[in-house]
């Protein structure tokens, strides 16, 4: 118990890294993400700009420091929307049971029936491409999934007897469901949710990499990416720098979650 | 006498933890001789399963075999090579664990699974493996072999599944068979055909038994000698006669007196404090800080095994004083008096409650399965300042009954009426003290959440809290804890505190010690009767324990698969005129005594099912006093043996009468 697990160690040494680069981003940079070095188009690392410079002459190092800003707000917003959403539902559903649960779960089911990706390309479809609607897209897309979990994780504790007691001194379902039972998914909800932002890190980079999330000029890993695609023979340094560091976070989310399922014990 | 099977000498085992190294076993040595068997009680904690693991060489990785030697057949099993044990194990030694349903693989059916163990151990030709395996079946009195050969687990009633599992065990021919709490998890009437079983084997297969159990009871019933376990040493051992009738360890004398007897006289006398942490044991004899008769000598060095008389050993240095001291046996009344106010608080009117079933259209249809008959048109009451206790076997409806009287569950038909000012004067305390408590919550914070809902000011509800706790016999620094830090008994004592938070006048206990050891069990009881006494409230107690009911309850109502056969004053249901279930279920119970052994009255079958409840008298399927037709026919009426005594049979009173003489205290 109080030895720290390789994957939750080297997981949360990373998201330290890409958290502390994200916040000290203005003052570690070493120019604006916008500014334009003319002469200095697609230089590899060097001196000057030490990962090299996309299409622009911008300085790739900065944009990728500020990358991580809207990777991480998109992903921990759109989970937190996702449980916002998913959290309510899969109580009530697991809570009351009987018919509400079978048509809350055939909606869900139908739901994830759908690859994410497109429920968030049909609703930005419906809403037009920015920030925030991809934000709300992926929100919404994850929504299901959770409720899911925690729909089973209460479905277990519905019957516990520390619920049932609840019940027999008059509490009200909302106590209930958020007093008693809440506590008690925490676990498996937190783990579920610390996997899901890595994914929904990359669902977001996906729409920017369309067009349809983060719109230029601004610094966003899918971004700098789907502008990179192109030149990507003439130098690959815009296309590496986002994409590893897209890559090492989501993958540190996946450890940081695995080791936390460990250390919880939830499933 | 013959060289023993099994020889455990002077072993210890210990667990390696985070905490530090866990002495689950200490310098145990007992002696299992052919045809013997060796009854091994203890409760939890008491490293009694460890033992079993530790004879088959299975034991966790962290565990250490750290002392000693376990001869069998004169060899030392600590030594031998993987591949020799593997030829012991499920051939020269057999172990059958509480739960049938993990030991059988569900795919597989029963005939062919017992088959198997024959065709690895014996290499035996498939056919023949077949044969054997029936004829194994035939072994543990399964009347159909060939049938139960052809079915799958699942098919067969717990104490079905656990004859299989014996036949499997017993496949190999073994020298040595463990069975660990073989029935733990079944019925009392389920359970005294296994151990007549257990007593048959003995005399026909000749192997030597170990039969582990925290149930005195049942080990007066089964084993030849007895060992007690206490916190991983043993403390008594000797011939079960002797031992249950002078035992000399005080921790012995303890578990007897703490034991409910069927009479409602003698027992329930609690043994205060708890087991003591295996990383932090007391200096010197661990029973010392529960123990009345603890002297100086006691805490100075842990005592010798002693020879106190032929075949008698104890652990104990005060042995002289101890069997020199007459025995606590005799319980101050906890069985409140029998009159209580006439008014009704709480009346099932014709009550039923139903399960699932297929929906309205498919009904109509004439598809689908019908409900499950949980509760089926039961009526009684009970009266302010009253116990009532439901007894009965697993399936016959009384914890559903229970959850009706607090309104978790509405009724089907008829109806519950409370004659209180708010419903939620009705409360109830559960069964699994590690369910009962929200994990994610301190004591303190469960504590007043009803008081909360009472409308307390927080200051006061503090206050209470304590109050609280001080009336269950908790240390207010309770309140501060989290339920794991807590054993199951403290946490039974949190749940009591809990229903009791909220001033109910009526409280359903539902097993409420079931879960607990014998020495718990019986201060749990005498804290929920005082607080019956000073609350003045009601109580419907729900159990199994038919010993237990007899102390602690004023009338007492018997069900059967849904139904309500007999209600009447505690002493006239444990007496004759009985239902013939009564009957039956009463002679099931084993006694702590030697002396009387067990005559159970035989039941044949299982318990139908509540989807497809038998016609006529519920019973009539395996009532072993069946008259006829009119039992498969008729609803059995309800007969007036006393004003407060009835009974729902087809036999007239007068016959019951005669019929019962039998049924002794």
């Amino acid at each position: 118990m109080s030895s720290l697990s390789p994957t939750l160690g080297v997981g949360g040494a990373i998201l330290a890294l890409v958290l502390a680069m994200s916040l000290a981003a203005p003052w570690i940079a070493p120019y604006p993400t916008t500014e334009q070095h003319m002469l200095e188009r697609l230089k590899p690392p060097g001196a000057r700009f030490l990962l090299g410079t996309d299409q622009y002459g911008r300085d790739l190092l900065s944009r990728t420091l500020f990358g991580a800003r809207p990777a991480l707000g998109l992903g921990l917003g759109a989970v937190a929307l996702g449980l916002a959403l998913g959290v309510p539902i899969g109580l009530t559903a697991g809570y009351v049971g009987g018919r509400l649960d079978d048509l809350v779960m055939r909606v869900v089911d139908a739901m994830l029936a759908f690859p994410s990706l497109l429920l968030a390309l049909l609703i930005i479809t419906a809403l037009g491409a920015s920030t925030g609607h991809a934000l709300l897209a992926i929100g919404v897309a994850n929504g299901p999934g959770i409720a899911r979990i925690v729909r089973s994780a209460t479905l277990a504790l519905r019957e516990a007897e520390f619920v049932l007691a609840a019940r027999a001194r008059g509490e009200r379902h909302l106590y209930v469901m958020f007093g008693e039972i809440f506590p008690n998914v925490l676990a498996p909800v937190i783990v579920e949710a610390t996997l899901r932002i890595g994914f929904a890190i990359l669902a977001g980079a996906s729409l920017s990499f369309l067009g349809l999330g983060v719109q230029p000029p601004a610094a966003d890993w899918g971004l700098m990416i789907r502008e990179a695609r192109q030149y990507v023979f003439l130098s690959p340094w815009p296309l590496l720098a986002p994409g590893t560091a897209l890559a090492f976070t989501i993958v540190a989310f996946n450890l940081f979650g695995d080791g936390l399922r460990d250390r919880l014990g939830a499933t | 006498m013959p060289p023993p099977v099994l020889d455990v000498r002077a072993l210890s085992v210990q667990f390696e933890t985070n905490e530090g190294p866990l002495r689950v076993l200490r310098d145990v040595s007992l002696q299992v001789a052919p045809g013997e068997t060796f009854g091994l009680a203890g409760e939890s904690g008491s490293g009694k399963t460890t033992l079993g693991y530790t004879i088959l060489q299975a034991l966790a990785p962290t565990a250490r075999v750290t002392g000693g030697a376990i001869l069998f057949e004169g060899r030392d099993l600590l030594g031998v090579s993987e591949d020799e044990l593997r030829r012991i194990r499920g051939r020269r030694i057999a172990m059958v664990y509480q739960d049938p349903r993990s030991a059988l693989n569900p795919t597989t059916r029963i005939g062919a699974q017992i088959a198997e163990v024959l065709e690895i151990h014996e290499r035996a030709p498939a056919r023949a493996a077949g044969r054997r395996a029936q004829e194994l079946l035939e072994l543990v009195n399964i009347a159909d072999p060939a049938s139960v050969a052809r079915r799958y687990p699942h098919e067969l009633s717990g104490g079905m599944q656990q004859r299989a599992v014996i036949a499997m065990a017993l496949a190999g021919g073994p020298s040595l068979l463990i069975l660990d709490e073989p029935t733990t998890g079944l019925d009392v009437t389920t359970q005294a055909r296994i151990l007549e079983l257990v007593a048959d084997l003995k005399r026909r297969v000749g192997a030597a038994i170990l039969y582990i159990s925290h149930d005195l009871a049942v080990i007066a019933q089964v084993a030849d000698r007895v060992g007690v376990l206490y916190a991983g040493e043993l403390v008594e051992v000797g011939p079960t006669a002797d031992l249950f009738a002078q035992p000399v360890h005080p921790y012995t004398r303890g578990l007897l007196d703490a034991l409910p007897h069927l009479d409602g006289l003698r027992g329930l006398v609690p043994i205060e404090g708890r087991i003591p942490r295996l990383t932090d044991l007391p200096p010197g004899c661990v029973f010392a800080p529960r123990c009345d008769f603890v002297a100086p000598a006691c805490t100075a060095a842990t005592p010798a095994l002693e020879t106190v008389a032929p075949e008698r050993r104890a652990r104990c240095v005060r042995w002289p004083t101890v069997l020199a001291t007459p025995r606590r046996s005799t319980a101050a009344a906890i069985a409140p008096e029998t009159v209580a106010s006439d008014a009704p608080l709480l009346a099932f009117e014709h009550v039923s409650k139903y399960f699932g079933g297929a929906g309205a259209v498919a009904r109509w249809l004439g598809i689908g399965a019908p409900p499950v008959r949980a509760v089926d048109d039961v009526s009684f009451d009970v009266r302010a300042d009253e116990v009532v206790a439901l007894v009965g076997e697993s399936g016959c409806g009384k914890t559903t009954l229970g959850r009706l009287a607090v309104r978790l569950l509405r009724p089907t038909a008829g109806r519950v009426r409370f004659a209180a000012p708010k419903p939620t004067d009705a409360q109830i305390v559960f069964q699994h003290p590690d369910s009962s408590l929200n994990p994610m919550k301190r004591i303190g914070p469960s504590l007043a959440r009803p008081l909360v809902l009472r409308g307390l000011r927080r200051r006061e509800r503090g206050r209470r809290v304590r109050e609280l706790l001080e009336a269950v016999r908790l240390d207010p620094d309770y309140g501060a804890r989290r339920p794991a830090a807590l054993s199951g008994g403290e946490k039974q004592r949190v749940a009591i505190a809990r229903a009791l938070a909220m001033a109910p006048q009526f409280v359903v206990l539902d097993e409420p010690v079931s879960a607990l050891d014998v020495s718990t069990q019986a201060s749990i009881i005498r804290l929920l009767a005082e607080l019956r006494r000073t609350l003045g409230a009601s109580y419907l107690m729900i159990s199994h324990d038919l010993s237990l009911v007899r102390h602690v309850a004023a009338r007492v109502g018997v069900m059967y698969l849904g139904r309500l056969v007999e209600i009447g004053a505690v002493d006239e249901v444990f007496r004759a005129p009985s239902h013939p279930y009564t009957r039956a279920l009463r002679s099931a119970v084993p006694r702590p005594d030697p002396a009387v052994p067990g005559r159970p009255i035989r039941l044949e079958g299982s318990v139908p099912s509540a989807q497809h409840p038998p016609a006529g008298c519920r019973f009539h399927t395996r009532c072993p006093q069946k008259i006829g037709r009119v039992c498969e026919e008729a609803e059995p009426p309800w007969a007036r043996a006393s004003p407060t005594h009835w009974i729902a049979c087809h036999i007239p009173i007068a016959e019951l009468s005669r019929s019962s003489e039998e049924a002794r205290p």
